[in-house]
């Protein structure tokens, strides 16, 4: 590792599944100036773990996931870093490499199941096309397996569900379907983007489970993409709160949550509703919105917009430090005893 | 989902309602697109040119010219000469002035068709969409049906009603065309914004129903309308052609108009292709002109607005 | 559940039909000097006039006057053509095959080529190549089809001499007669230099009435594809790493053509009445010259027949093409 990573040091020593190394996403549309959607983003997956990235809307976290799977069109998209997996740096592959990797090693789950799915042809076409490209299965071994995989992701009558159309399942079972056809190579690395956001709140629950067990079960890695610090909650082992294309904090969670430095992850955790809270106290909220954001350049993005800004925030842009396994990009922190 | 095909002709026009308004935002965009900026150019130098065209045609566009009419005979019309760059047509008259002057009847004729048409799509869609109910029922079968007759043939039967053609027909005749699409379009802009917040607030703060109406949906719905007016206006003056072709259009040979102009020049194709060529030419020009700007600005109001 | 799907639909075309059907008779009865000279024509005087309303029933109520109109119509009576004397349907029953030839060549030119041009300008969209089709088919809706008619006319068929002018078919070739379908029936006589005189014959008309169609399908093909390109599915598709050639044809295309097959139903609207003028620059001998005939000399129980002849196909072509879309597209078909 280079001196200019040092700074992102991996929170897992070694043995990481995957590295991201200085993930750049640039967006180059004719006649408007370039838009960079992820800033130099750096992280480790180890095999097996649970990794976060939680942010709001235009954080970059979609972008990364979709970066790490080399999803962005080809055009007007720059991307410069590395990703690193099994030795490989992934954005150097053809595409063909890639192609042979995608839904066998690493694969991902999206956010609204109805538009994910194919509306016109079978769901289990759609589970066996995988299983017929990655592993070599004839259509009758395919068709087998895929009934299998349904049944594992809690699909009733999975046999006769082969035969569903994507639009004759609700929403739930709609995203157990999309768990099982990126699960069905057995995948090492889970990408699930938003995976609950577009169901029901009783669902969102049975859906976290069921990716939670289904991890544990097949020992695939798995990087939790999510704007909810519920979801993290219940799942991460690291959590990495993106703002702006930039990583501003990551912790492991149970002292991410104790303890947030970041004055944007306080902001967060302080937003979300507390029971326990006296009743008419007012609900913080963080100020503004990200068209608010300074170029990181020469700045902090977040000053604008926080609470604890001081003038170096605007002028001096400021750096990661590592610091007893936590990361964080601030000139004025929440003080560690604070909350 | 059980769209039927009517479902989806009609719905390509209802899209098109639920657009955006014609904002700056949309017009900013247009400023680049250089489609819109081609398109906005030919219909600039038609309107310029039809606008002119007495003071810019070099001769009288009526008057036959004896030097020219001394060596027209059967099976030879004169070609370009000094005084005639175009030469002459059918009749001995200059062909470059008839070419100038015409423009004004062909803008005459696509521009009136679509006014016709948009009037009386306007209020049938208005009063459809304002109205609701067995009315709105009543109004759209017969747009419907009128939708699924073929565009030309409706504008053939409609002009074949006349017992003598003349271009009054042929603008009533294609105006017929565009009525049930207006009528359409006006409807769904009305539908959409029966129950938009700024029309439920004027309606809750007891401001009349017509006033809403006039003063409230309808000016919002002026940018679909724009769009497919500009594009009608390709379509019309290609109608209008199509009509000449086939005998329906205007038989007084004094009338200068590109349709007629080609249809006549039929008759002289072996003397003298020129008499269709420049005709044929000046409508494709203008015809694709007002799809260029229709079409950007179509798209510039596309909600989804990624093309 | 196919069953019902197909009753429900054609219970739904009747009262279109039907409203045809008004708007018809109301046209007829706005004919100048009303139905009766419009039926006698130039043999029109005071007497016979008012001998043949009696006749036509002209004396009887509004009402009554549409149901005879309407059963009429139904049975294939739409009288006698003015111009030649005999039945109307029997006219265009000898017309149709030839206008049925040439508008399936047509179609069959814009859909082979216009779906993969479309498909080809969506993959290289913002390029060259993409670039030029636009605007290729942006010409192509903006040439007037009679006036390309004439030009491919006289630069192939008088100046090169590559095809045959004009007609169906060539004298020289003793063709036999057995279905009115020039090309099918050379095959069936097995007359084979018949049908290739009469695809020698069809190539220029049908290039030339192909030509809006062609430029719609390729445009329809591009904007579905490019929408299809954008989605959601073929995102997870590539997620899934399928080989390029899965993803294009049964995530990107399979998708995509849908709403192609309804365009191409639309089109045969736009087929009738190129149709007219293509038939007329070709002299082609179809229900087009029939038409032209028609309004040339004001034959109006032609006309007539010709404008519910001509819209009773499209609804009919494309109530098929609804059916059609039921078999291709799941959530039409078990909704």
């Amino acid at each position: 590792m280079t001196a200019a990573h040092s700074a992102a040091a991996p929170l897992t020593e070694t043995g990481a599944l995957l590295s991201v190394r200085d993930l750049r996403v640039v967006f180059q549309r004719r006649g408007e100036p370039p838009t960079v959607a992820v800033d130099g983003v750096s992280f480790d997956v180890a095999p097996g773990q649970v990794v976060g990235l939680v942010g709001e809307s235009g954080c970059g976290k979609s972008v990364t996931s979709m970066a790490v799977m080399r999803l962005l069109p080809d055009r007007g998209v720059r991307v410069g870093g590395s990703v690193v997996m099994d030795g490989v740096d992934l954005l150097t592959l053809s595409d063909d490499e890639m192609r042979r990797r995608r839904g066998r090693d690493l694969s991902m789950v999206f956010q609204d199941p109805l538009t994910s799915l194919n509306p016109v042809i079978p769901i289990g076409l759609q589970v066996t096309e995988v299983l017929r490209r990655h592993r070599g299965m004839n259509k009758e071994a395919a068709r087998k397996a895929a009934a299998e995989l349904l049944e594992r992701v809690g699909i009733p009558d999975p046999r006769r569900r082969l035969d569903s159309y994507p639009h004759q399942l609700s929403g739930g079972m709609r995203q157990r379907a999309l768990i099982a056809i990126a699960l069905a190579c057995r995948p090492r690395l889970l990408i699930a983007d938003e995976p609950t956001t577009a169901l029901d709140v009783t669902i969102q629950a049975q859906i976290l489970e069921l990716l939670k067990e289904l991890v544990r079960e097949t020992g695939a890695a798995l990087i939790m993409i999510t704007h909810d610090l519920g979801v993290v909650a219940g799942l991460c082992e690291t959590v990495n709160v993106l703002y702006g294309g930039r990583i501003v904090e990551r912790a492991q969670r149970h002292r991410l949550f104790t303890t947030p430095r970041h004055p944007y992850t306080h902001g967060l955790l302080r937003s979300i509703p507390r029971l326990d809270a006296p009743p008419g106290e007012e609900l913080p909220a963080i100020r503004g919105s990200v068209v608010d954001n300074l170029p990181w350049a020469d700045n902090c993005a977040f000053a604008p917009r926080c609470p604890r800004a001081v003038e170096r925030c605007v002028g001096v842009s400021p750096e990661e430090e590592t610091t007893g396994g936590r990361l964080l990009r601030c000139h004025n922190p929440v003080p560690a005893s604070a909350d | 989902m059980t769209a039927t095909w009517l479902d989806r002709r009609r719905s390509r026009i209802d899209d098109l309602a639920g657009g955006r308004s014609l904002g700056s935002e949309a017009l900013r965009r247009l400023r680049r697109e250089p489609a819109a900026i081609a398109g906005a150019v030919i219909i600039g130098l038609f309107v310029v040119v039809a606008a002119f065209a007495p003071l810019i045609a070099p001769h009288d566009a009526a008057q036959p010219f004896p030097e020219l009419q001394e060596n027209l005979r059967p099976g030879s019309i004169p070609g370009p000469q000094p005084g005639f760059p175009l030469g002459s047509d059918q009749l001995g008259r200059d062909f470059l002035s008839r070419m100038i002057l015409a423009s004004q009847q062909t803008l005459l004729v696509g521009v009136l068709a679509t006014l016709i048409g948009l009037a009386v799509g306007v209020v049938i869609g208005t009063v459809a969409g304002a109205l609701g109910g067995w009315v709105d029922t009543v109004l759209m079968r017969v747009t419907d049906v009128l939708l699924a007759i073929p565009s030309l043939l409706l504008a053939i039967s409609v002009a074949a009603l006349a017992a003598n053609p003349s271009q009054t027909t042929v603008i009533i005749a294609v105006a017929i065309v565009g009525v049930p699409i207006f009528a359409r379009l006006l409807r769904g802009s009305m539908l959409a914004q029966r129950s938009s917040d700024h029309v439920l607030a004027a309606t809750a703060l007891g401001v009349r129903r017509p006033a809403i109406v006039m003063r409230h949906m309808l000016p919002n719905a002026i940018g679909p309308v724009i769009v497919q007016a500009t594009l009608t206006l390709a379509t019309a003056i290609l109608d209008a052609a199509a009509l000449s072709f086939l005998g329906l259009g205007d038989a007084d040979p004094g009338r200068a108009e590109w349709g007629l102009m080609l249809a006549q020049a039929q008759a002289y194709l072996e003397v003298r292709p020129a008499l269709a060529f420049y005709p044929a030419i000046a409508i494709i020009v203008v015809a694709l002109g007002f799809t260029l700007l229709g079409e950007s600005l179509r798209e510039a109001l596309d909600p989804k607005g990624r093309r | 559940m196919m069953l019902r799907f197909v009753l429900r639909r054609l219970v739904q075309v009747i009262p279109t039909l039907l409203l045809l059907s008004v708007l018809v008779f109301a046209w007829l009865r706005s004919l100048p000097g009303g139905p009766a000279s419009a039926f006698l024509g130039d043999r029109a005087t005071p007497e016979s006039i008012a001998n043949l309303n009696r006749l036509l029933g002209l004396d009887q109520p509004i009402w009554v006057q549409y149901f005879r109109f309407l059963g009429r119509a139904v049975t294939g009576d739409f009288g006698a053509s003015t111009i030649t004397g005999e039945p109307v349907m029997v006219e265009i029953g000898r017309a149709l095959p030839a206008t049925i030839e040439l508008s399936v060549a047509a179609l069959l030119i814009a859909v082979v080529l216009g779906i993969p041009l479309g498909y080809v300008a969506a993959r290289h969209r913002g390029r060259p190549l993409d670039v030029a089709t636009v605007v290729g088919t942006l010409f192509g809706v903006a040439v007037p089809v009679f006036f390309l008619g004439y030009v491919l006319k006289d630069v192939f068929a008088v100046d090169l001499g590559w095809f045959p002018p004009s007609g169906r078919q060539s004298v020289a070739v003793d063709a036999t007669d057995v279905t009115g379908f020039a090309v099918l029936d050379g095959i069936m006589t097995r007359e084979f230099d018949a049908s290739l005189d009469a695809l020698h014959h069809l190539v220029l008309p049908a290039v030339v009435l192909a030509t809006i169609p062609l430029a719609v399908i390729v445009r329809i093909t591009r904007a579905s594809v490019l929408d299809v390109m954008d989605s959601d599915f073929v995102r997870t598709a590539n997620s899934k790493g399928l080989a390029p050639g899965t993803v294009r044809g049964r995530h990107v295309l399979r998708n995509a053509l849908l709403p192609v097959s309804t365009t191409i139903g639309l089109q045969v609207g736009l087929l009738l009445a190129g149709a007219v003028l293509t038939e007329r620059v070709f002299v082609w001998g179809g229900i087009g010259t029939l038409l032209a005939d028609a309004i040339t000399l004001r034959d109006y129980p032609r006309l007539q027949a010709i404008l519910l002849l001509g819209a009773l196909i499209y609804v009919l072509v494309n109530l098929l093409v609804d059916l059609s879309y039921a078999i291709i597209d799941p959530r039409v078909r078990l909704s």
